[in-house]
């Protein structure tokens, strides 16, 4: 498939002018479980054009209840299973991969070239580390934050909120993923689709620079 | 009296940040709290002094993703 015929086809559907803010744009999606795997392949499949992927993680069996890999990816890393995903939506993505564990004092060299940020990782004190990282050496970059998700039902508690300047949280805030109430794929891709949808919302209306 | 989380919520004067978090029993390792749209780094909850009128939000992360 020629870049030019997918390129056609996105604007298409989402007129070129959308199409080349989304095309331009540079999101990181931080942890590649359930919202991160949900969030990048919604963002790869409207064309945003520079991904960067980051998880330490390879894929297991129990990963495929809401993630979006399959049984071939089990034992791969996640970045290059996703990688590999996002390459047979759209081939002509720019996509850069980071298998390793975030830690506070990488965040400034990290992060530097992106302009979105999802964070989408699983433990709260990983999340928490990130948002306080983030919002401390990049305030000006939008930051968009996965709370609560966890279980099934309850879809219209999972909400987006804006927390401050550049800051947002999906989640419902309080659905910890504990055993019996775990992570279930309806419920984590509703939320990941908030925060994919968020980002697509700020994209499209950005100032053009 | 301050808003948290976009609550009105009396709080003792001169009271700190550090003190609030105790006080509420946050887990400090999970949150992340926004005073007035700035971020504060953890290490200056203690010197923060909440004053009446601040608007203050208390992020607390669950696990889950």
């Amino acid at each position: 498939m020629e870049e030019r015929e997918i390129w056609e086809a996105l604007c298409s559907r989402h007129s070129t002018a959308v199409q080349e803010k989304l095309w331009r744009a540079q999101v990181a999606v931080a942890g590649l479980g359930g919202l991160g795997s949900n969030i990048a392949v919604s963002l790869a499949r409207i064309g945003v054009g520079h991904l960067h992927l980051l998880d330490f993680d390879e894929v297991d069996l129990t990963n495929l209840n809401r993630q979006y890999y399959f049984l071939r990816h089990i034992g791969m890393k996640k970045t290059e299973a996703l990688k590999e995903i996002l390459l047979d939506i759209n081939p002509y993505l720019d996509i850069q991969t980071d298998c390793r564990k975030v830690k506070g004092e990488d965040i400034p060299q990290l992060f530097q070239k992106d302009e979105y940020i999802c964070e989408a990782f699983d433990r709260a004190e990983q999340k928490a580390m990130l948002v306080n990282g983030i919002r401390e050496y990049f305030p000006d970059k939008v930051l968009v934050a996965g709370n609560g998700m966890a279980g099934y039902g309850k879809s219209n508690e999972i909400q987006t909120r804006k927390v401050g300047k550049n800051f947002y949280i999906c989640g419902d805030g309080v659905s910890q993923s504990v055993p019996g109430r775990g992570l279930m794929a309806p419920r984590v891709a509703l939320c990941a689709a908030h925060q994919a949808n968020l980002i697509t919302k700020l994209i499209i209306e950005s100032e053009d620079i | 009296m301050i808003y948290l989380n976009g609550k009105q919520e009396e709080i003792s004067e001169g009271i700190s940040l550090a003190e609030l978090v105790r006080e509420r029993q946050y887990c400090l390792d999970y949150i992340a709290a926004e005073l007035n749209g700035e971020i504060v780094p953890k290490q200056q909850y203690k010197d923060t002094i909440l004053r009446s009128g601040d608007k203050l939000e208390i992020v607390s992360f669950v696990g889950g993703g």
